[in-house]
């Protein structure tokens, strides 16, 4: 076989390899993960009653309405959180159990390493993206009857890839810092949940925070999906959230493994992954 | 060609004192882990290198593993830089260390096709391999599917020797690989390390701070204390040199002190 594609076959093995240690991770965890998915229904649930309360509360809004507007935003954001942490466990968790040193020694490129669990997040998150949606969508009565789920789907995967891009940077930090790095990677979570939208418009943020909204992906993820699943919107008409979302992927993905080889080239110098250092 | 060629391969961390000078500055010192450590290994051949904790084994091993980068020197497996070729030189080594290092929800064979990927080991590959592989360093096919976390210490290192053997490395990296094992399971993990030489032609760096095990298996020793490889030679050219009667004596003879007196952790 030449070289070229040895070295490919090689490389997509190793992809295959880290996927199917997730699928492990999945099935030897399932319990942990139902609890996990409990919570997330309970905490969508509690911003979700929010459209109802101020119906209660004497406030006139369209309830339907802004209830899928909140539904969608607590979704994303769910998804969101599952792709920051599958991508910061490819550091957090092989450091926790000390496979680290195993798995950085392996003749894998980093890069496909990081795909891998990139793409076990993408299909491991929209799962649990739509049960989440489905189950919560129980709790109400939403007028879905116009809804396009597939171009809110093509929306969310394509929204996955500058996710994944930002992850790759979070996932460095506890390389950088053992103790602390997983918790550091919130700071980048939290700054989104606030510039992007999730919960209200971005014009009401001052003006300054919707700078930062136009080059945050959860703001084109949010809308688009919201335009597919209230108004209906069809795939053609996502092109207008898909083309952001596609630059800013092609920024942050050679930037987040910038940002990961610099960490691990620290951490090497530093001696940082070890277990117990 | 050496197996292993290493030359004034230097390596030294920046660690914290705990004190701080001022609010936020904290006070830091430079501690030299290799100062300089020159070495040769020919294919084939098994290398011990003794040492106390804390003497440079385990950082000098993480260095050849391509797990840290160096301060200066260099080191070269099978002619390729281990710090510029790091790909090469992954696909040659392979390494066990004091502690297994599994997931340990997963059973032996999950964690072993995990490893076995990264080598660009198949499913239909491993199907057949793993379950070989284990039967041969003793594990019953009983327990392949047990949680590794159920399973001793010594069954635990045997999995960790099978999975540096699924990926048949010509240089074998052992860092304490019998540290804390019960003496059957240590004889055991010996007699499978004698097997991989003699079947594999494997070339072995043994780090140990255990004698009779580096007298046992190797065909060289080094001592290694401080950082500094003070010396590398057969068991009897180490006992004439320091004019001992045992490889005891001669460490005690050639750095003042015992192998078991506990320094600065690595």
């Amino acid at each position: 076989m030449p070289g070229a594609a040895a070295a490919l076959r090689h490389e997509l093995i190793g992809l295959a390899g880290v996927f199917e240690r997730n699928v492990y991770l999945v099935k030897r965890y399932i319990w942990w993960d139902v609890a996990f998915f409990v919570w997330t229904v309970a905490n969508t649930l509690t911003i979700v009653f929010i459209a109802k309360g101020i119906e209660a509360g004497g406030g006139t809004i369209d309830v339907p309405r802004v209830t899928t507007i909140l539904l969608v935003g607590a979704v994303v954001w769910a998804y969101l959180g599952i792709i920051f942490e599958i991508l910061t466990e490819t550091v957090a968790w092989e450091r926790w159990e000390g496979t680290i040193e195993y798995t950085f020694m392996a003749p894998l490129s980093r890069p496909i390493h990081l795909f891998g669990m990139g793409a076990f997040a993408i299909v491991y998150g929209v799962v649990r993206a739509v049960l989440l949606f489905g189950v919560v969508a129980v709790f109400f009565s939403l007028q879905l009857s116009h809804a396009n789920f597939p171009a809110a789907l093509l929306v969310l995967i394509v929204a996955s890839i500058p996710f994944i891009g930002i992850g790759m940077m979070t996932a460095v930090l506890p390389l950088i810092s053992p103790e602390k790095g997983t918790q550091l990677g919130f700071i980048a979570q939290g700054i989104l949940l606030v510039v992007s939208g999730v919960y209200y418009p971005v014009s009401v943020l001052p003006e300054w925070m919707q700078w930062i909204s136009v080059i945050s992906p959860a703001t084109y993820a949010l809308d688009g999906m919201r335009d597919a699943i209230i108004n209906g919107a069809g795939i053609t008409a996502m092109w207008e959230h898909i083309w952001p979302l596609i630059i800013i992927g092609i920024v942050s993905i050679p930037l987040g493994l910038e940002v990961f080889r610099r960490g691990e080239r620290y951490a090497k110098k530093h001696g940082k992954l070890k277990r117990s250092g | 060609m050496p197996a292993v060629e290493v030359q004034n391969l230097r390596k030294e961390f920046v660690r914290s004192n705990g004190r701080r000078s001022g609010l936020l500055r904290r006070n830091r010192k430079r501690v030299e882990a290799l100062k300089g450590v020159s070495f040769e290994i020919a294919r084939g051949e098994c290398v011990a290198i003794l040492g106390q904790n804390g003497s440079g084994k385990s950082t000098l091993v993480r260095l050849l593993a391509t797990l840290l980068l160096h301060d200066g020197g260099s080191a070269t497996i099978f002619g390729h830089d281990v710090f510029r070729e790091t790909r090469a030189v992954r696909r040659l080594v392979n390494r066990v260390s004091v502690e297994a290092s599994f997931f340990k929800k997963m059973s032996s064979t999950e964690n072993l096709s995990y490893a076995a990927r990264f080598y660009g080991m198949t499913p239909g590959e491993t199907r057949d391999e793993i379950p070989r592989i284990l039967e041969k360093v003793g594990f019953p096919a009983d327990r392949r599917g047990e949680a590794m976390e159920g399973l001793s210490r010594g069954m635990q290192q045997k999995v960790a020797l099978a999975r540096a053997l699924l990926t048949q490395p010509v240089l074998l990296l052992l860092d304490e690989p019998t540290t804390g094992l019960d003496p059957r399971s240590k004889l055991e993990v010996q007699d499978f390390i004698r097997e991989v030489r003699q079947i594999h032609d494997a070339t072995i760096l043994l780090c140990t701070h255990d004698l009779d095990e580096a007298e046992a298996l190797a065909e060289r020793i080094g001592i290694l204390d401080d950082g500094d490889l003070i010396c590398l030679d057969t068991v009897d050219g180490i006992k004439r040199k320091y004019h001992s009667g045992t490889l005891e004596e001669a460490f005690f003879a050639a750095t003042g002190h015992g192998l078991e007196d506990v320094k600065e952790d690595e």
